[in-house]
C-alpha cells in the first residue's frame, strides 16, 4: 500500500506542465502564467474505469442531449482522457475595476487556447464581467438540464460586511471563476455547448445575449420540462440515495465551515493575546542586564509566532472556507437537478399509463412518450454519468484541500519551530 | 557551595494527605498535610542505606518557619513560599486549595522552598529549620521560645523609615525599585499567560469537532471514508494534547511565581536596612542636638531658638550648680550615644557587607534559574509544535489516501 498519490495518466509521470503546449510553435511567446494550468486539472483516472450504463444494462452514450432518441454520437467519450488528448484549455485571471457613469464593475480576462474544429480561431482572449458568467449558467442549466451544471461564486455581497472591491475578494472570486470554466471545459458535453463557445470567443457578448432566443430553437435543444403536476410514483433506488447523499453531505460541509470559522475565530482571539504577551518579555528585558537577551529573544520569538499565525488564518479563510461553500452551492444544485429528473419520470410514468389506459390497438406508442421514455433514460444516464464525474473530481477536490489545509499548519508550526 | 545541609540530607516533600482536626479556636476545620521524608547521604558506603525520616507538616508551620527566618536573618534574601491562594488562574485550572492539581503543585513548592534553605550557606546551618525537618513534637514551642516575634519591626515602623530616610545606600534604593519593577513586570506576564492558555486551549478543542464531523461524513462516503475517518482520529488526539501541554507550562508559570515572591523577599532587606539607616540617622541626629545643648549650656550662649532659652529669659538663668549637673548628665548621654552610634554605624556597615553578598548570591542565582526555565519553556514549545506537525502529518496522509 504505497502511500504516494494516485500515479497521473497512463502516458507516463510527465506532469501537465511539463508537456509542450499543443500550440507551442505558433505562440509561445505570449505563454505566459495564464497557460499554466491548475493543479485541478490533472484529471482522475478514474473516469477511464467506470463502465457507464442504463439501469437495464445497456452502455450508454454520456454524450446525448435529451432532445432526441437517436443518441448522437458525435463524441465518443475517450476513455483515457489523457492529457495529450486535451484540445480546450481556458483561464481566468487579470481582473480589472472598470469605472462608468453608471456603475463600477470588476472584468476577467478570459483566455481560450484549443484545436477543436467548433472553433474558428485556435486562441482567443476576451473580457467578461460576473453577469456575463452568470448568464453563461443560466443558459447551459436551460439547455443541458439533465447534466449537473458547476456552480457560480455567490452573486450578492452583503455591501457592508465585504468590500466588493477589495483584492481578496476579487482574488477569491476569480479563483471561483476560474475553476467554474474549468470544470465545464471537463465536462464531455457542456464543454461544446454553443453557449459556452459564444462565451468564450464573442467580442460582444450583449449582442449574442439579445438574440438568445433564436439561436436556441435553431440548435433544438429547448426542452421545456413542464414543473410540477406529475406525481413520482417510484424513484429508482439510486437516485434516492444520491437525494440522501446530498442531504447529508450538504449538512456535513456545513457543519465543517462552522467548525472552520469557529477555529479561525479562537485563532484571532489566541492572536490578541499573544500580541500583548511578546513585549512584555521585552519589558523585562530592559529590566535586567543578563537575562536581557534571552528575554529579549523570547518576544522576538512570539512575535514570530504571530504573525505565522495570522497567515494561517488568512490562507484558510481564502482558500479553504470558499471552496467548502462552493461545494455547499454545487450540492443545491444538484438536487434540483435531480428533482427535475424526478419530474420527467414522473410525466414519462404518467404517459405511460394514459396509453395504456387508452387501450389502443396502435401498434406504436406515439412517439411523444417515447420522446419521454428517451429523456427519462437519457436524463438518468447522464445524471448518473455526471455523478461519478462529480464525485471523482469531488474526491480531488476535497483531497486538496484538506492536504492543504494540513499543510498550512504543518507550515505555520514550522515556521514557530524555526524561530 | 560550602558544605551545606543540602548536601549532606535528602530531603523531600513526598506526600500530601486531607485531614481533619480542631484549629485553636476548637473549630472544625480541613486542611492538607505534608509528609517531609529525610534521609542522611553517606558519602562512601554503599548498600548502606541510611534510614528515611519523615514527619508532617502544614502550611501554616512552613510559614511559621519562614517567619523566623526571615525575622532572625533580615540580611538574608530568604526563599519564599509557594502561594497561598490560587492565583493567575485561566479557567480551566481551580481556584480551589483542596484542588489535587493545587495541591500537588504546592507539594513541589514546598520541597522547592526545603532544598533552598537547606542550600543556602547561612540558613542551612539554623538549628531551627533543621528541628522542622527533624523533630515532629513541640517544634512550635521551639520558635516561639526563640521569640522571634520580639524582634521583628513593626510594620508601620518600616514604613515611617521608607519615607523619613535621607540617605540610604544607593545600592539598596535602585534594589527597591528594581524588585518594584520585577514584581509588575512578572504579574503582567503571568497574567497575559493565563489568558493566552486560555485561547489556546480553545484553539485546540475546537479542532475535536472535525473529529466527529469527520467521522459522521465519512459513513456517507465510500472510496473517501476511510481517509475521512482515520484523519479524524487525528484531529481527536489533537484536541486532546492541549492538557498535557498545558500542565507542563504551569510549572513554567510557577518558576516565575517563584521569582515574583522572591521579589518581595528582596524588599524585605531593602526595608530592613532602610529602617536600620533611618535609626541610624535619628541616633545621630539626637547626639548632634545633644552635643549642641550641651556647648549652649556650657557656654551660656543661646544659638538657636529653644524653649529652653525662652524660658531662662523670660523666668532667669539657672543657678550654676542645676546648670553642672545639666551638663553633666548631657555629657553621660552624650558618651552613651557615641558608643551607640559607632556600634550602630558597625552593625549597619555589617548589615549593607552581609546584605550585599547574598543579594549578589541571589542575582546569581536568579539568572541561573530563570535562564533554565527559559529555555525548558522554549524546548516546550518547540515540543509543541512538533507535536502538532506530526499530527497535521498524520492527516495529510490520511487525507492523501482518500
Amino acid at each position: 500500500a504505497a502511500s504516494a498519490p494516485k500515479p497521473l495518466p497512463s502516458s507516463g509521470p510527465k506532469s501537465l506542465r511539463e508537456m509542450p503546449h499543443p500550440l507551442a510553435t505558433s505562440s509561445s511567446e505570449e505563454m505566459g502564467p495564464a497557460l499554466t494550468p491548475s493543479p485541478d486539472l490533472l484529471l482522475p483516472r478514474s473516469i477511464a474505469d467506470k463502465d457507464l450504463s442504463l439501469p437495464n444494462g445497456t452502455p450508454v452514450d454520456t454524450s446525448s442531449p435529451a432532445s432526441s432518441s437517436s443518441l448522437l454520437n458525435r463524441l465518443q467519450l475517450d476513455d483515457d482522457l489523457d492529457v495529450e488528448t486535451r484540445d480546450l484549455f481556458v483561464t481566468v485571471d487579470d481582473p480589472k475595476k472598470h469605472v462608468c457613469t453608471m456603475e463600477t464593475y470588476i472584468t476577467y480576462r478570459v483566455t481560450t487556447k484549443t484545436t477543436r474544429a467548433e472553433f474558428d480561431l485556435p486562441e482567443y482572449s476576451v473580457r467578461r464581467r460576473y453577469q456575463d458568467f452568470d448568464w453563461l449558467r443560466n443558459k447551459l442549466e436551460e439547455s443541458q438540464p439533465t447534466h449537473l451544471i458547476p456552480p457560480l461564486p455567490e452573486k450578492f455581497v452583503v455591501k457592508g460586511v465585504v468590500d466588493r472591491f477589495s483584492e481578496e475578494f476579487v482574488e477569491t472570486r476569480r479563483k471561483a471563476l476560474d475553476k467554474f470554466l474549468k470544470r465545464i471545459t471537463d465536462h464531455p458535453v457542456l464543454s461544446f455547448n454553443e453557449h459556452f463557445n459564444v462565451f468564450l470567443t464573442a467580442k460582444d457578448l450583449n449582442a449574442y445575449k439579445k438574440q438568445g432566443m433564436a439561436l436556441l430553437s435553431k440548435m433544438g435543444e429547448s426542452v421545456k420540462y413542464v414543473t410540477g403536476g406529475y406525481k413520482l410514483r417510484s424513484r429508482p433506488l439510486e437516485f434516492a440515495a444520491i437525494g440522501d447523499y446530498l442531504d447529508t453531505f450538504s449538512l456535513k460541509l456545513g457543519t465543517i465551515d462552522r467548525i472552520a470559522q469557529r477555529i479561525i475565530k479562537e485563532q484571532l482571539e489566541y492572536l490578541v493575546e499573544l500580541r500583548e504577551y511578546g513585549p512584555v518579555y521585552s519589558t523585562w528585558g530592559g529590566l535586567e542586564v543578563e537575562l536581557s537577551e534571552p528575554l529579549e529573544g523570547v518576544s522576538a520569538c512570539i512575535g514570530n509566532c504571530c504573525t505565522a499565525l495570522e497567515e494561517l488564518s488568512e490562507d484558510m479563510t481564502e482558500d479553504f472556507l470558499p471552496v467548502l461553500r462552493e461545494y455547499i452551492l454545487y450540492a443545491e444544485s444538484m438536487k434540483n437537478v435531480l428533482k427535475k429528473r424526478d419530474q420527467v419520470q414522473a410525466e414519462y410514468e404518467a404517459k405511460l399509463e394514459a396509453v395504456a389506459l387508452k387501450r389502443e390497438d396502435r401498434p406504436k406508442v406515439p412517439a411523444d412518450v417515447e420522446k419521454c421514455q428517451d429523456r427519462v433514460e437519457c436524463f438518468n444516464a447522464d445524471l448518473k454519468a455526471d455523478m461519478e464525474r462529480w464525485q471523482n473530481n469531488k474526491r480531488q477536490d476535497f483531497r486538496q484541500l484538506l492536504m492543504g489545509m494540513a499543510d498550512k499548519n504543518i507550515q505555520y508550526y514550522e515556521k514557530v519551530c524555526v524561530t | 557551595m560550602e558544605d551545606c545541609l543540602a548536601k549532606k540530607m535528602e530531603i523531600t516533600v513526598s506526600e500530601a494527605e486531607k485531614r481533619t482536626g480542631r484549629n485553636a479556636m476548637n473549630i472544625q476545620e480541613t486542611y492538607t498535610a505534608y509528609l517531609i521524608e529525610t534521609r542522611a547521604v553517606e558519602s562512601q558506603s554503599e548498600g548502606h542505606c541510611a534510614p528515611v525520616e519523615s514527619l508532617w507538616r502544614r502550611y501554616s508551620e512552613f510559614e511559621l518557619l519562614r517567619n523566623y527566618l526571615s525575622v532572625t536573618y533580615p540580611h538574608i534574601v530568604v526563599p519564599p513560599l509557594p502561594e497561598k491562594r490560587a492565583d493567575f488562574v485561566w479557567h480551566k485550572l481551580s481556584a480551589d486549595n483542596m484542588d489535587p492539581d493545587f495541591v500537588e503543585r504546592r507539594r513541589i513548592g514546598l520541597e522547592n522552598f526545603l532544598l533552598r534553605v537547606a542550600s543556602h550557606p547561612v540558613l542551612c546551618q539554623d538549628k531551627i529549620f533543621y528541628a522542622f525537618l527533624m523533630q515532629e513534637g513541640g517544634w512550635k514551642e521551639m520558635v516561639n521560645e526563640t521569640g522571634f516575634q520580639l524582634k521583628a519591626d513593626s510594620r508601620l515602623k518600616a514604613l515611617n523609615a521608607t519615607f523619613r530616610v535621607k540617605n540610604p545606600d544607593k545600592r539598596f534604593t535602585e534594589l527597591k525599585h528594581y524588585s518594584d519593577e520585577l514584581q509588575s513586570v512578572i504579574s503582567h506576564l503571568l497574567r497575559v499567560r493565563a489568558r493566552v492558555a486560555d485561547r489556546l486551549y480553545g484553539v485546540y478543542k475546537v479542532h475535536g469537532n472535525y473529529g466527529r464531523v469527520f467521522s459522521e461524513w465519512s459513513a456517507i462516503e465510500k472510496e473517501m471514508g476511510d481517509g475521512l475517518q482515520s484523519a479524524g482520529h487525528h484531529m481527536d488526539v489533537y484536541a486532546a494534547s492541549i492538557d498535557d501541554i498545558l500542565e507542563e507550562e504551569e510549572h513554567y508559570a510557577d518558576q516565575l511565581k517563584e521569582y515574583l515572591f522572591y521579589a518581595e523577599a528582596l524588599r524585605a532587606v531593602c526595608r530592613k536596612h532602610e529602617l536600620m539607616q533611618y535609626d541610624l540617622e535619628m541616633a545621630a541626629q539626637d547626639l548632634t542636638s545633644k552635643k549642641q545643648q550641651c556647648e549652649e549650656l556650657a557656654t551660656g550662649t543661646v544659638r538657636t531658638f529653644s524653649l529652653k532659652g525662652m524660658t531662662s529669659k523670660l523666668f532667669g538663668q539657672e543657678t550654676p550648680e542645676q546648670r553642672e549637673a545639666k551638663i553633666k548628665v548631657l555629657e553621660e548621654q552624650i558618651q552613651e550615644g557615641e558608643e551607640q552610634l559607632k556600634s550602630k554605624n558597625l552593625e549597619g556597615r555589617d548589615f549593607v557587607k552581609s546584605a550585599w553578598a547574598d543579594i549578589e548570591r541571589f542575582k546569581e542565582q536568579k539568572n541561573h534559574d530563570l535562564k533554565e526555565a527559559l529555555i525548558s519553556y522554549a524546548v516546550m514549545q518547540i515540543s509543541m509544535c512538533k507535536k502538532g506537525i506530526q499530527v497535521w502529518t498524520n492527516a495529510k496522509e490520511c487525507f492523501s489516501k482518500m
